[in-house]
């Protein structure tokens, strides 16, 4: 016997909200089966993993608060890969969108205006597209490989921020520490609730989720662009060049992923360091394909990834396990993920083997 | 299976054994829970496994009386928050935070638990209840610079380090004055490496000094490949290389001279027995040799008796204060004064260092 | 100095290159039969885990090489089920066998963590090693450099001169083609895959029993990215694997040679390290400037699921 898999004729409806749920069935299954293995109680293991980081306000607020660079990053980079414009440079123009708004946090220390924070928020985007228009400028320009040369660019972006923070803006009374001076009360996105950290960034990714649902579904250049992912000469048939995907595709991640940057330093963070962030422009790709590549999608895959995260802390503190338990889940559920998609296209049927 | 296994499993035993306690006793017999977040992976040698080291020295010590729990691998960014928030919110009423990057997120969660005592090593800011800790590691550095000093062959030593923070370069400073003091021809080069934990370049780093004619190596990175990489030319070249945060001998059993080691358990006792005892009223401990904070890695039967015996009495004058690692006159690079003659550097002119002193080789990096 | 200081910079750029040229052609056919695998960083990983591992326990580096390169054919073997057998994206089945893989090492790795290795003896080769400068850089190295530079011709002779090279580039231009006229696609691609991860294997073996030698979490520390960008860097071919992974480990190598030297430069220590990244992005540029060489190296169906029915 031999397990085959025919094309559905038209893909599955109910494939298509059976398989994410599958996918987490067999992640929590299995998780339970790796808790097992280790000794611990699965019943136990899973409370503390996927349920102890929610038990309270708190802990709901951290969760949504951790989702929000990941809501972001994704939703700018979904457009792109809808469009096979491969950005995983996102980390380092999060990093130039943090640097870039940050600066002008800097530069206008003490300010009382009102404009200050809009104005660090817009030219973090700005930074971040800066960032994004290298790779884009490469690619259009030169035919240069974009998945190259936005990764190349991360590292870069690494070295730019922390020579900013060891130089020229180290902060003057910080004992020469690598970080700058903290930012002012102006400078800082105001808290949603309070007792929390959950700040305003969250709206700025339910909103980029809502304008990137608008752009894909009901823009025609979002339906170009979407056609020219399908098939590039479909896309060039259809009227739209590839140059320009490759624009709006490397832009929307850079403008997405200069927006979670700067809300980190402005938020949670409130300084520039040299550890804005802990790789979420990467996480951001995952968040993006678990997501299938659609802003209802990534709000609940940023969600979860994000519990995985704060799950990971939670088994360190009381089960013992080490840290790297996150990444082996997080791993683990993509694969999952992508794995059950196939039902979606695809009917599992058993057949006789030939031969 | 290995030991940290056997210390989890002792720990979580030893957590069970107080819950049962906890059930028949009355509550203030509980043990106190003490919390800490290392920035790295424990491992086996480094920054993190030296405080994991005082982590056990001070349950041990203690035992009964509280129980311990880490939490490692903690980004310094916005995540710290959060855990240092989780520990407080778990009862614990002691909480130590080992990474500079926790400084602000220890400040801000302190305010809001008052009653919980937060230790915070590397920063500078403190609050009624934040103290902070941090240990002289240059006295180690410069009798190891000493040590250096006496046997090196080429004059030539090498030095690989992360990031030009006054740590690191007040370590440079002290361990190249500590050769100097003994061997006017010396000089120091330094290669920046710009992580501070990527063995393989850090083992590059420490081949390309010793191929331009080092033969003494140390480093300030965190893992083991330095010490590993002398070991490795000793033969070759007659490498010899000085441990950083841990004691490395088990890498470098023969290159090894020396090192400096960090020692956290004595401070964590003293400190923690003081906050049981409600007596604690605040800290900004700087401890070195004296303190028991830093120890001289033992020193190899290379190194000749006469060295030995200098390096233990500069060590004891150390100790009793005679003898300061930055006492004028010091010039710097470009040979300025910085401070005259008769005078030791101030605490404060220590943390603010960002130049190098007269012998080393290597252009400070300006930004 | 002068002789001897040329000599210990090109040994150490060679030694920095090693793993990456290694890992690159492995990658290198993956791509040519038209897959592109992500999870080089991930591969590479429990590579070295699994090699440091049986090194330790049998005493024996041959054993942890190939203990290596079986870790890393499990592990890309779960890729293929993802991106082949259940017709995942490629590009996610990658960036998932990277975060597990690096994940993976560090869970299975920690009680690894504690134990030395003993460095592994270089082999001369004899006569050559006593040339002048070239030969205590060339022909006193590790096995695994030999290795890499047999690697090279075996995969470039493969490619251009074998029959089953030619069938797999075929794959890689077109698998509906190359489907309609027999060629089983998927177990083509597979085979692909596997010998990736076997490369990504020994990359990492490299790294863990004979560069540092020893394993902590993190050590391969972006090198599975960078093997990565050279294959592109190489537009494919075997030979340019080898000057890009030299030029990268070289840029890296000579900075530290400058700062090691006290010449007298004042550039912040930051700029000095994203030289070989700045150098990579550059050269990519000069060398894809030629749409036509990208175009004809380039395996047209890169990153496309092939879906046996359509």
């Amino acid at each position: 016997m031999w397990l085959k898999f025919e094309q559905r004729p038209e893909p599955s409806r109910v494939m298509t909200y059976l398989s994410p749920l599958l996918a987490v069935g067999l992640m929590f299954l299995s998780g339970m089966i790796l808790f097992f293995v280790l000794g611990k109680s699965p019943v136990e293991g899973f409370k503390v993993f996927f349920m102890n980081p929610l038990k309270d306000m708190y802990g709901v607020a951290e969760l949504f608060l951790k989702a929000t660079p990941l809501m972001l990053c994704a939703v700018g980079l979904s457009v792109g890969f809808k469009a096979n414009v491969w950005n995983i440079g996102a980390e380092g123009q999060l990093l130039i969108g943090a640097l870039v708004g940050g600066g002008l946090a800097l530069h206008f220390e003490g300010s009382n205006s009102p404009l200050l924070l809009p104005a660090m928020i817009v030219s973090g985007a700005l930074g971040g597209m800066l960032w994004a228009a290298i790779p884009a400028f490469l690619r259009t320009r030169f035919n240069a490989n974009e998945i190259l040369t936005s990764l190349m660019l991360v590292y870069v972006a690494e070295l730019l921020v922390s020579w900013a923070v060891h130089g020229p803006w180290k902060d003057p009374d910080g004992f020469n520490f690598p970080q700058t001076k903290m930012f002012g009360a102006k400078a800082t996105l105001p808290i949603l609730l309070a007792g929390t950290r959950l700040n305003l960034a969250l709206l700025f990714a339910l909103g980029a989720l809502v304008v990137g649902w608008i752009f894909m579904n009901r823009s025609f250049m979002g339906y170009q662009m979407k056609v020219a992912g399908q098939a590039e000469f479909a896309g060039r048939y259809a009227g739209f060049s590839a140059k320009r995907s490759v624009w709006i595709g490397m832009l929307a991640g850079g403008a997405m992923a200069g927006v979670a940057g700067i809300s980190e330093v402005a938020g949670p963070i409130g300084q520039i360091t040299e550890h804005i962030s802990p790789g979420y422009g990467f996480a951001a790709m995952i968040v993006a394909f678990v997501g299938r590549l659609s802003p209802i999608g990534i709000f609940f895959s940023s969600l979860l990834m994000a519990l995985l995260y704060m799950g990971g802390e939670q088994a360190q503190q009381y089960l013992n396990l080490p840290s790297s338990i996150s990444k082996v889940f997080q791993g683990m559920l993509l694969f999952f993920l992508l794995g059950s998609d196939v039902f979606i296209n695809f009917r599992p049927r058993l057949v006789r083997r030939r031969k | 299976m290995n030991r940290r296994n056997l210390a989890l499993a002792t720990i979580s035993g030893a957590a069970l054994l107080a819950s049962t306690a906890l059930m028949g006793a009355p509550p203030a017999a509980a043990p106190t829970k003490i919390g800490f977040i290392y920035v790295s992976p424990v491992g086996d040698a480094g920054w993190t496994y030296q405080h994991d080291l005082g982590r056990k020295q001070m349950e041990a010590e203690m035992k009964g009386a509280v129980t311990t729990k880490f939490i490692e691998n903690v980004p310094e960014g916005a995540d710290a928050e959060r855990i240092i928030r989780q520990l407080a919110q778990d009862g614990n009423k002691i909480i130590f935070t080992t990474s500079f990057g926790y400084m602000n997120p220890t400040i801000k969660v302190a305010a809001s638990y008052p009653d919980v005592a937060f230790f915070h090593a590397t920063g500078y800011k403190t609050a009624k209840n934040v103290g902070i800790y941090n240990a002289r590691f240059y006295e180690g550095r410069y009798l190891n610079g000493v040590i250096a000093g006496k046997m090196t062959k080429s004059n030539i030593a090498g030095y690989v380090a992360a990031f030009p923070i006054p740590e690191v370069v007040m370590g440079i400073n002290a361990f190249t004055r500590g050769m100097k003091s003994v061997n006017p021809k010396a000089e120091v080069r330094v290669i920046w490496v710009n992580s501070w934990f990527d063995p393989g370049k850090e083992r590059e780093a420490a081949m390309t000094l010793i191929s331009q004619g080092a033969d003494m190596i140390t480093h300030h990175t965190d893992s083991t490949a330095v010490v590993q990489a002398a070991e490795e030319k000793h033969k070759e070249k007659g490498t010899w290389a000085f441990s950083y945060h841990s004691d490395m001998a088990k890498y470098g059993p023969t290159a090894q001279l020396s090192g400096t080691t960090h020692v956290w358990g004595d401070f964590y006792t003293r400190i923690v027995k003081e906050v049981l005892a409600k007596k604690w009223t605040g800290t900004n401990v700087w401890g070195g040799i004296k303190d028991g904070m830093i120890k001289l890695a033992p020193m190899s039967k290379s190194v000749p008796p006469d060295v030995q015996k200098q390096v233990h009495q500069l060590e004891a004058e150390i100790k009793a204060g005679k003898l300061h690692p930055f006492a004028g006159p010091v010039i710097d690079q470009g040979g300025k004064e910085i401070l005259p003659k008769g005078k030791n550097m101030s605490d404060s002119d220590i943390n603010a260092m960002n130049y190098y002193v007269q012998g080393v080789a290597s252009v400070f990096p300006k930004n | 100095m002068g002789l001897t200081f040329i000599s210990s910079i090109l040994f150490a750029t060679i030694v920095a290159g090693t793993p990456l040229i290694i890992v690159a052609l492995g990658e290198l056919i993956t791509e040519k039969s038209g897959v592109l695998n992500l999870g080089a960083e991930g591969t590479m990983s429990v590579g070295a885990v699994a090699a440091f591992a049986v090194a330790h326990q049998t005493g024996s580096p041959l054993l942890g090489i190939l203990a290596g390169m079986g870790a890393g054919m499990v592990m890309s073997l779960l890729f293929g089920i993802s991106a082949l057998t259940l017709m995942a994206n490629q590009v996610a089945s990658g960036l998932a066998l990277s975060i597990f893989g690096v994940g993976l090492s560090a869970f299975i790795g920690k009680p690894y963590e504690s134990v030395a290795l003993a460095s592994v003896e270089p082999i001369r080769i004899p006569l050559l090693h006593r040339i002048p400068v070239l030969g205590p850089a060339l022909f006193e190295q590790q096995g695994l450099v030999y290795f890499s530079w047999l690697l090279i011709v075996a995969v470039a002779w493969f490619l251009y001169r074998s029959r089953s090279g030619l069938v797999l580039r075929a794959v890689g231009e077109s698998p509906v083609s190359a489907h309609s006229i027999g060629y089983n696609v998927v177990r083509i691609r597979y085979q692909a895959v596997l010998f990736g991860g076997a490369m990504a294997g020994i990359g990492g073996a490299f790294l863990s029993v004979f560069y540092t030698p020893m394993w902590v979490e993190g050590m391969v520390a972006g090198r599975g990215w960078i093997a990565l960008s050279l294959v592109v860097f190489a537009t494919w071919r075997p030979g340019r694997v080898m000057i890009g992974a030299y030029l990268f480990g070289g840029c890296m190598i000579a900075q530290m040679f400058v700062q090691g030297s006290g010449a007298r430069i004042n550039i912040p220590s930051q700029f000095l390290s994203s030289l070989p990244y700045v150098a990579t992005v550059l050269v990519l540029v000069l060398i894809s400037r030629n749409r036509s060489t990208i175009r004809l190296n380039s395996p047209a169906s890169l990153g496309q699921t092939f879906l046996r029915d359509a």
